[in-house]
């Protein structure tokens, strides 16, 4: 089975909590566990609030952040990608970003961990941003114990995110 | 997020409750913060975390700064009961070198 969402949602705080249910709500079509849905919300929450607090810092009213999910598998398991994506500032220097404990809003109380937690939390990440055009991030997760063997797309996206560690 | 605190003794213990993330943080700091200042003679803080349903590095950033307030007033931090998903998280921030896990 192939199954798959889009969300676009408005970057406000209070989609916070809305945007890590939904995902989690959708990735129930391949029956996780308990621990597997609670790091997916983890990473969702992650990226979904970089483009809140980050992307549009000095921007207006309308702006608006976009989730999109796949899931291939069944209810033994599979595989969920997510991607969030926002048209937000950009990450100048990405290699910089995704530095453990590297943050631009150190005064905000942010710990500079978000890359970190997604990249652990997940099975494959990747990043892509655009100064000026914003920023998209990628993530994918097994789920289940059927082993999943992963199209070669998959194998790309990891690639690049042990390139980025 | 709530956030109760209960005495034992010279100890006090601050209770989270609930989901921590950026959005919900706000409120939670100033009464974090106001409850730091009232129990800033106790002999130990600790932050029981069993009640914590959700958590992201938001929550890093949560007890980072509540530590560096108590620590103006020499009060040791603790932490305590995290579920399997926070103590993931914790443990990855090396946060339990600064606030111990008992
Ligand atoms: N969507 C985005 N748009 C613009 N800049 C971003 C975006 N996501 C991340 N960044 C930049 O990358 C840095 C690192 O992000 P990361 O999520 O690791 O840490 P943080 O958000 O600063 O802190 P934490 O996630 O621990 O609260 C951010 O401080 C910010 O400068
Ligand atoms: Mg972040």
């Amino acid at each position: 089975m192939v199954n798959t969402m889009k969300l676009e949602i408005m970057a406000l705080g209070e989609n916070e909590a809305f945007a890590r249910s939904a995902v989690a709500a959708f990735a129930l079509c391949l029956n996780p566990s308990f621990s597997e849905l609670s790091d997916i919300k983890t990473a969702v929450s992650e990226a979904v609030t970089n483009s809140i607090v980050h992307a549009y810092k000095h921007s207006g009213q309308h702006d608006t952040l976009s989730i999109e999910c796949r899931a291939e598998g069944d209810e033994h398991g599979g595989i969920l990608h997510i991607t969030v994506t926002d048209g937000g500032c950009g990450i100048a220097d990405m290699e910089k970003a995704l530095l453990p404990f590297y943050t631009t809003l150190e005064n905000d109380e942010r710990s500079g961990m978000g890359f970190t937690i997604m990249q652990t939390f997940m099975d494959g990440f990747s990043l892509e941003s655009e100064v000026g055009k914003g920023t998209k991030v990628s993530m994918f997760r097994k789920i289940g114990k059927k082993s999943v063997v992963a199209t070669m797309d998959d194998v790309a996206v990891k690639e690049r995110a042990d390139a980025g560690r | 997020m709530q956030i109760l605190a209960e005495t034992q003794g010279n100890v006090v213990y601050l209770h989270l409750r609930g989901e921590i993330d950026e959005h919900n943080a706000h409120s939670a700091r100033t009464k974090a913060d106001r409850l730091v200042e009232r129990y800033a003679g106790s002999e130990r803080a600790i932050f029981d975390l069993r009640e914590v349903s959700f958590m992201d590095s938001t929550g890093i950033g949560f007890l980072i700064g509540r530590y560096k307030r108590f620590q103006r007033f020499g009060v040791p931090v603790y932490l305590t009961n995290p579920t399997n998903s926070t103590d993931k998280i914790l443990e990855m921030s090396g946060i339990y070198t600064l606030m111990p896990k008992v």
